[in-house]
């Protein structure tokens, strides 16, 4: 069961994601914004219905694809927004744009330009949690795509022999940049891998926030009973291409219209929500109009900012006291 | 002679070596449908098939160690690394094996593979895909390391490497893709590894620069004409071998030497170059030879930053000013 108010944060939370990537996407067109801008967009509801369950102790690792990860673990828009603009006043002082931002208060140890780069951090930090005794869990968020590097399989079996409390979630979107799943992975389903590593591996529809939701909440209290980790995999679809200006010759139009017009995560949850009588689909749009708002202030704030000062580029190589 | 970009270069001869050779083929991410994320493999597989030009799995260390093992086995693979920073998440596989395969087991192993990829600044691409690489490969034997700076060295360079009996990295440069040279047409244009190329002839000053860095050297000697000062500008074309015989004859002549790269100054080639002039053109020096290279710090996202960290063309030409007394 989701309590009433945090249906709502998810909801909150699906919306900004949605929001702020469409107006970095805004931006991107307009030659505002360069880089590597991986958009979440269809996925949404892996990174809120996990991190919901989340406090600012736990760590998450993130990806390329990290914007979602980062506003669910408490990343505010504007400071977000400003690092992909490449500003002194972003996350990384504009120092590593879309790819990397990290917010180490709230525990978001970082997205991560490197496929699979994050996987065996996540399992630091369950490690520090477990030597630590604190309770804390890591979330180790990644694609498909990355369950094919060495990390992913190195991670899971440390992580299950030493127990370590972390939940590793497998966002499996049907495709690395061009390539289809089946063509690169072994398994039909990714969850499969954790027989191998003798730990619980489940698949659940990645584009249900409820069925995301109580996969994790189990993992969660395995993870902190000192069982050991679990394998979580979310199918889901991402509806805009690999990377902003991606052409997408590799998949059918069709199909991106399917999942965009019919398994939006944002519009089925609204749904049931509506539905189910907790809110009004007019106290919903609300919510939209606010996240909205709230991208396009972010976006103010961002052209706004200053650029970094070529003076400090070498400060923060080292920590110096 | 055909007017080409270096991308288009590289797919040339890959298709012209993989019709030549039936040993030859590509393995690497996204270069079927999408042929590779700069085209430098766009529509091959329609004409070799996908068992030949094959898309991997994100697996570096294995696409890599595979490569190894192929070639071993009388395959003459090239591997496409989408960001050569990825030979990091690979290196066992290219340090500890491609490199010493063949002489710790005494000679007996033949490694034909060529590991293909871009590399540097120019993209907003931050710390992890912005690196300069081909510097710290040169530090282990048995490898060889090429670094075509136009369409025509990355052809014939490439031709070379494919047909190479050992290991090969071959560093592109992201920012070159789109630049337009004449590449010679003949389908057995190579060009030798070790031999440096004089890009331009000059009687005050050596440059040496590679990669992004030619043109940068060219556009200083440009601008140093201007003052009279005259430039002879050298791009060593590969790291392994590397011609130091060039520069050092340069430098006999024209008594000073400003080296400058992409990779970091610390550690880089370039210091490997000013310690062997030093040592083989040492009475000739008329001023302590410059070394430029990027900053100790990673690379950063914003362009100023980036900016701020590699060398640039005007450092070059106060850097030449400087060992010309001027
Ligand atoms: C080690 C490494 N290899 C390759 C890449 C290039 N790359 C970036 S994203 C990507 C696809 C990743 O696929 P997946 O893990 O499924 O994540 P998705 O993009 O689908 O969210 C690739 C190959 C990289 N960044 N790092
Ligand atoms: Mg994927």
């Amino acid at each position: 069961m989701i309590s009433k108010e945090r249906k709502f944060w998810i909801y909150e939370i699906m919306n900004k994601i949605r929001y702020f990537e469409l107006k970095a996407l805004r931006l991107f067109e307009e030659n505002k914004l360069r880089g590597s801008v991986h958009l979440y967009a269809g996925e949404e509801a892996v990174a809120a219905a996990v991190c919901s369950q989340l406090t600012d102790d736990d760590y998450i690792t993130s990806t390329h694809r990290g914007h979602g990860h980062c506003i669910a673990k408490g990343a505010e828009l504007d400071k977000a927004m400003a690092e992909l603009m490449g500003k002194e006043t972003g996350y990384c002082k504009g120092r590593s744009g879309s790819m990397h931002i990290a917010d180490f208060t709230k525990g978001n140890l970082g997205a991560n330009a490197i496929v699979g780069g994050g996987i065996p951090i996540a399992t630091g930090a369950a490690l520090a949690a477990k030597l630590q005794k604190n309770d804390k869990v890591a979330v180790s968020f990644f694609g498909d795509g990355a369950s094919n590097e060495g990390t992913f399989h190195e991670s899971l079996n440390l992580a299950a022999v030493w127990k370590l409390p972390i939940i590793f979630v497998c966002e499996n979107n049907g495709f690395g940049i061009s390539v289809p799943v089946a063509q690169s992975t072994s398994v039909e389903n990714i969850s499969d891998r954790a027989v191998g590593y003798g730990i619980p591996g489940v698949t659940v529809d990645g584009n249900d926030v409820f069925a995301v939701y109580e996969a994790f909440e189990t993992a969660v209290k395995r993870a902190k009973a000192g069982d050991g980790p679990t394998l979580i995999e979310c199918k889901t679809y991402r509806t805009l291409g690999h990377w902003t200006g991606d052409p997408q010759t590799y998949r059918d139009k069709k199909d991106v219209e399917m999942w965009r017009d019919t398994k939006d995560p944002i519009q089925l949850f609204k749904k049931r929500l509506v539905d189910a009588g907790d809110f009004t689909a007019a106290e919903l749009d609300e919510v939209e109009e606010a996240a909205k708002v709230e991208a396009d202030a972010a976006a103010e704030f961002a052209i706004n900012s200053p650029n970094p000062d070529p003076a400090d580029v070498m400060d923060d190589v080292f920590y110096e006291a | 002679m055909s007017k080409k970009t270096y991308a288009t270069a590289i797919r040339d001869v890959i298709a012209e070596e993989m019709r030549r050779d039936e040993n030859v083929f590509v393995m690497g991410e996204d270069i079927e449908l999408l042929g590779g994320i700069f085209g430098c493999t766009r529509d091959l597989y329609k004409e070799f098939g996908t068992d030949r030009i094959r898309n991997t799995p994100i697996s570096e260390a294995a696409m890599v160690g595979a490569g190894v093992g192929a070639a071993c086995a009388g395959m003459r693979p090239i591997v496409e690394l989408m960001y050569m920073d990825f030979t990091l998440v690979a290196a066992d596989q290219i340090i500890n094996q491609a490199a010493k395969t063949r002489y710790i087991f005494g000679g007996k192993a033949k490694i034909p593979l060529v590991i293909r990829g871009q590399q540097g600044i120019g993209r907003g691409n931050a710390a992890t895909h912005s690196q300069s690489l081909e510097t710290i490969f040169m530090h282990f034997p048995g490898i060889k390391v090429a670094c075509p700076s136009n369409a025509a060295d990355a052809a014939g360079l490439l031709r070379t490497a494919i047909r190479d009996d050992n290991p090969v990295m071959f560093f592109e440069h992201k920012a070159l893709y789109a630049s337009k040279f004449e590449v010679p047409d003949d389908p057995d244009f190579c060009i030798p590894f070790g031999k440096a190329e004089i890009k331009r002839t000059g009687k005050d000053v050596t440059i040496v620069g590679s990669l992004l860095y030619v043109s940068r050297a060219l556009e200083a000697a440009a601008e140093l004409e201007k003052i009279g000062i005259d430039a002879e500008v050298i791009d060593p074309r590969t790291m392994v071998p590397f011609d130091m015989d060039t520069i050092i004859e340069s430098v006999k002549k024209t008594g000073k030497l400003v080296v400058v790269h992409e990779a970091h100054k610390v550690a880089g080639w370039g210091a490997e170059v000013v310690s062997e002039v030093v040592d083989g053109a040492f009475k000739y020096l008329d001023a302590a030879p410059i070394h430029l290279g990027a900053k100790a710090c990673p690379l950063p996202f914003n362009i100023e930053l980036e900016n701020a960290v590699v060398p640039s063309v005007q450092q070059i030409v106060e850097a030449a000013k400087k060992v010309c007394y001027r």
